[in-house]
Parts: structure tokens; sequence; C-alpha cells
């Protein structure tokens, strides 16, 4: 099965992981401080900072769009609730 | 100097006079006690708004709480119609400035809305109406008035995302925001004339700004080349028209951290708070003491809770690198002092710092976990997994505590080495 390598910034923890996993399921486990709230893409309070391998996840939904320019979030800030890894590097942090 | 006019003989509210060009069409609450819940304030505040006249039409800088609307529209009328308003400029668009605009817009239809670019979102939200026209802003845009120059300074966080200042450049006058603002209410107005408000100055300082210190100084950045300005009229409380620049140092001394000095560039600060019923939780707390004590430059500091005040604490912990806490788990929950500490955080910036937790307990353990997810809450990061030992702890779990304090230590000076693992072999 493909597998991606996802490195959380903040706590310095890499994870491989198959592709499709979501971020939320990866985090959680390694205690990254990315917090959750809805866990179903509609609070904003997941956003995070993509910092690598922004190729490297699911798009954003036409939801997830509109819930981060609801939440004033950045260029690079997915939500670690429904981005998806997909294969490669991919770093993230908390915002 | 005179006691400013506030109505006329009739009792009649009237604008007040700022300079030729310049008025204050503000109102007074005398009776306001709290404001947005976590502020005090013993006799009131003002909500201040401004009217400024140039060759080419009238602007508004700011509103006020909609109950207040009818003084602020009153003393408005008393210098201004309506069909002269060109320009309407919301410094911040909280309730207590943002009240009376709809109806400021309503009556004056043909006057153009000015906001920050982080507003446009919060506009709708606040006001619940989507044919609102307004221009966004940022730093260096200017809007003319003919012979007088509005200019946009974008000063994001203080204390929301869509806060900004206005220079009107040709009379040298910051129109501040909440920036250098306060909750204090006296009819005298200006800073030169009210009663000491010196109090009331560091103390929204404190409860407002100090959680965005960062950039309280990106803004000073920008503020203090306009410096001397000749007058600096913020949104709440006194108009600095006397030597307004030491307000601005002011707001600079208070964003630097009083730590500094004395804690070197290449060092970092770990401190250790803990409280303990039996002993246990404390005896962890000595050994993670003396376990980041090994590591050089790092200055650790030991503090157990029953021994001290909150505020302090809250200081410390706004200049320290790490923070660690330790409590036992009773009836299923940490205890009290550690929550009261950790809900007195919102006035400190703690993004990022780094965070660990440990206790004893009986027979459940659930308060190191509960203490961890609210670090993370707070924007801590929590990267080694805290320690729970079961009453009382063996020579290893001691062991164990110190080997904890050690890679804390080396966390904050980077020192540990990257983790790498498969997610299967989480579980």
């Amino acid at each position: 099965m493909a597998k991606a390598s996802i490195t959380f910034e903040d706590i310095n923890v890499t994870v491989s992981a198959p592709a499709g996993t979501r971020i939320i399921e990866i985090s959680e486990k390694v205690g990254s401080a990315i917090t959750y709230g809805c866990r179903e893409g509609d609070c904003g309070t997941c956003i995070m900072k993509v910092s690598e391998g922004w190729n490297n996840l699911s798009e954003p939904s036409v939801l997830e769009d509109k819930i981060l320019r609801e939440n004033m979030a950045g260029k690079h800030n997915r939500l670690a609730c429904q981005a998806q890894v997909l294969g490669g590097k991919i770093s993230v942090k908390p915002v | 100097m005179s006691k400013p006019i506030l109505s006329n003989s009739a009792g009649t509210l009237q604008a007040v006079a700022l300079s030729e060009r310049v008025h204050w069409i503000g109102v007074l609450d005398p009776n306001l006690r709290t404001f947005d819940i976590i502020l005090k304030t013993a006799n009131g505040t003002t909500y201040n708004s401004y009217l400024v006249r140039g060759s080419e039409g009238v602007a508004i800088i700011d509103t006020v709480k909609e109950a207040f609307a009818a003084d602020f529209f009153t003393r408005l009328e008393s210098v201004a119609r309506y069909d002269e308003i060109k320009v309407i400029v919301l410094n911040h668009l909280e309730p207590d400035h943002s009240g009376a605009l709809p109806e400021l817009m309503r009556r004056a239809p043909q006057a153009r809305l000015y906001i920050s670019q982080k507003a446009q979102s919060m506009l709708k939200a606040l006001l619940k109406q989507d044919a609102l026209e307004f221009t966004p802003v940022l730093t260096g845009d200017t809007v003319s008035l003919g012979d007088r120059t509005l200019s946009f300074l974008h000063t994001p966080y203080l204390h929301w995302p869509d806060t900004q200042c206005t220079h009107l450049i040709e009379e040298k006058i910051l129109f501040s925001g909440d920036v250098f603002g306060c909750h204090f209410c006296d009819t005298r107005l200006f800073n030169d004339q009210v009663g000491d408000f010196r109090f009331s100055f560091e103390y929204y300082y404190a409860h407002i700004m100090r959680p965005f210190k960062a950039f309280v100084n990106t803004a000073l950045n920008l503020i203090e080349p306009l410096l001397p300005l000749q007058q600096i009229l913020p949104a709440h409380g006194p108009m600095l028209r006397d030597q307004p620049q030491r307000y601005v140092q002011r707001y600079r001394e208070l964003s630097r951290s009083a730590l500094e000095s004395d804690i070197g560039a290449d060092e970092k600060t770990l401190l250790i708070f803990y409280i303990s019923s039996y002993g246990n939780t404390r005896r962890m707390a000595e050994a993670i003491y003396e376990g980041a004590m090994s590591i050089e430059k790092v200055r650790v500091s030991l503090y157990d809770l029953e021994g001290g005040e909150i505020a302090p604490f809250v200081d410390l912990i706004e200049g320290a690198d790490g923070l660690v806490f330790g409590t036992p788990t009773i009836n299923g929950d940490a205890v009290k002092p550690i929550w009261d500490l950790l809900s007195s955080l919102a006035v400190v910036n703690l993004k990022s710092k780094l965070g660990g937790v440990f206790g004893s307990y009986g027979w459940t353990g659930e308060g190191v976990k509960m203490v961890e997810d609210r670090l993370r809450g707070l924007k801590l990061r929590v990267p080694i997994p805290g320690i729970r030992i079961k009453l009382i702890p063996t020579d290893e779990e001691i062991y164990l505590c110190r080997e904890f304090g050690l890679e804390l230590a080396q966390e904050l000076l980077g020192l540990r080495t990257a983790k790498v693992i498969d997610l299967a072999d989480l579980g």
C-alpha cells in the first residue's frame, strides 16, 4: 500500500501512514498540538499550517474552502480533520 | 484651559472641537461597570467618535454603542449635515464602535465605508446586512477630503483581527481605535484635564493588548515614525493631546519582556509548577527538577502552587520557554489550583511554548491527560507524553521522572532527536 510520511513540526515526530489517512487520525495518536472541535470540517478549530508537501494532500472540498475562508485562514492552511495524506513528504504544524 | 462644553444652554448635546476641523462626537457611559465580561471600570467609559471636515466633505471616524446612538447623532448634527458625509471609517468593528453604523449609513447613504482588509468577513457577521458597500484598506491607502487626507495603518490584533488606525496627515492626529485607550469616563475628556487615569490605562493594556504584544510592537513600528503627533485620539477614555508620545513610549515599555535583561539570549527557561496532597506529586516534581537541572543553558524553577498567588505566576509564565504542571488526580480530575492557573492565561501569549504534565494518582489518573489536552488547547506543544505514577513513586519511577525532566530540557534546546514511527505501531 502507498505510504506517506508526515512530520508534525511542533513535536518533531514523523509518521509513516497509509495513503488516504486523514491527518486527524495520525495527529491525535502522536499528540501534536493541533486541536479539534467538531471533527467534521465545520468549525475550523483544527486549522493547521502545511509547510511542506501541499500537493501530497487531498484537494480541499468546496465546504472546506468555505470554512477556511470564513476563519480567515492563510494561504498554506488546511483543516486537519479533512485533509488526507496521499504520499510523499508532508510537514505540518498547529497555527 | 477651560472645561469642554458638552451641551448648550438649552441642554442639547454639542460636539467638542479638537481643532478647527476636527470634533469629538462621542458619548459618555458613566454607569458601565463591566466591559466584555473581563474588564471592570469604576467610573464607566466613553465611546469616542470623531468628525473631520475637509474642503470636499466630512469623514466620521468610528461610531458608538447602539444604545447611545441618539446622543452620537445629536452631537454629529451640531457640526455637520448628513449629506456632507463622504467617508465613514471604522477602525474596529466591535459592537461598541459599530453599533450606530447601520443607522448612520441609512442617514448618509452617499457615504463610503472604509474598513481594514481583515474586517470584511466580520462586518457581515456583525451587521447581518449583505448589501452594505465598503472599501477594504491596508497600510498606505489614503482617502482625500480635499484639503484633509486620511491615511490608514494596518495594525491587526489590537485587539481583534480587524483593528486599524487612521492618520489625519495634515493635522498630525492619529485616530488609534482601542490602542492607547482605556475605560475611564470623565466629562473633562482630555488627558491634561481629567482625573488621574494612569491605572485605567495600564489595566486596559494588561487585559486587552498584553496577549498581543508582538502585534503591539509591529504596530508601534508603524506609529513611531509619525511622531511627533499633535494628538492621539483613542476610541475609549481620555483624548491624548498633551505629550501623546508618552503613551506611545509606555506601550513600547509594556510590550517588552521584563525578564529579557536577566536571562541570556542563548538560555531557555523552564518552570515546574506542582501541587501535592501527600507529597507524591512533589517528589515527582523534585526529580523532574533535578533531571532538567543537569542540562546547561536551561534555567529551571520549581514552584509549589500552594505557596503562591496566580498573578505573579502568570507573569512568570509569559516570559518562560517551557512549562511543566504536576497535579494529583482527585475524583477523576486534576485539582482546582491547577485549573485556576490554567484558566488565568488568556492574557498572555503561550503559542509554541513547551508543555509537559505529570502527577501521582490513586486509582484512575485522568488528571494528567486532561491537563495535557488543556495545554494543547492553549497552543502549547506537548511533545513528550506525561508521566502518571500510582501513589508513592518507586526508585525506578523517580528515575523516569528525572529522565522526563532531562528530556524536557533537551527539547527546549533542540537537542532531542527527531522521532520516526509507523502509524501501525501506534495501535
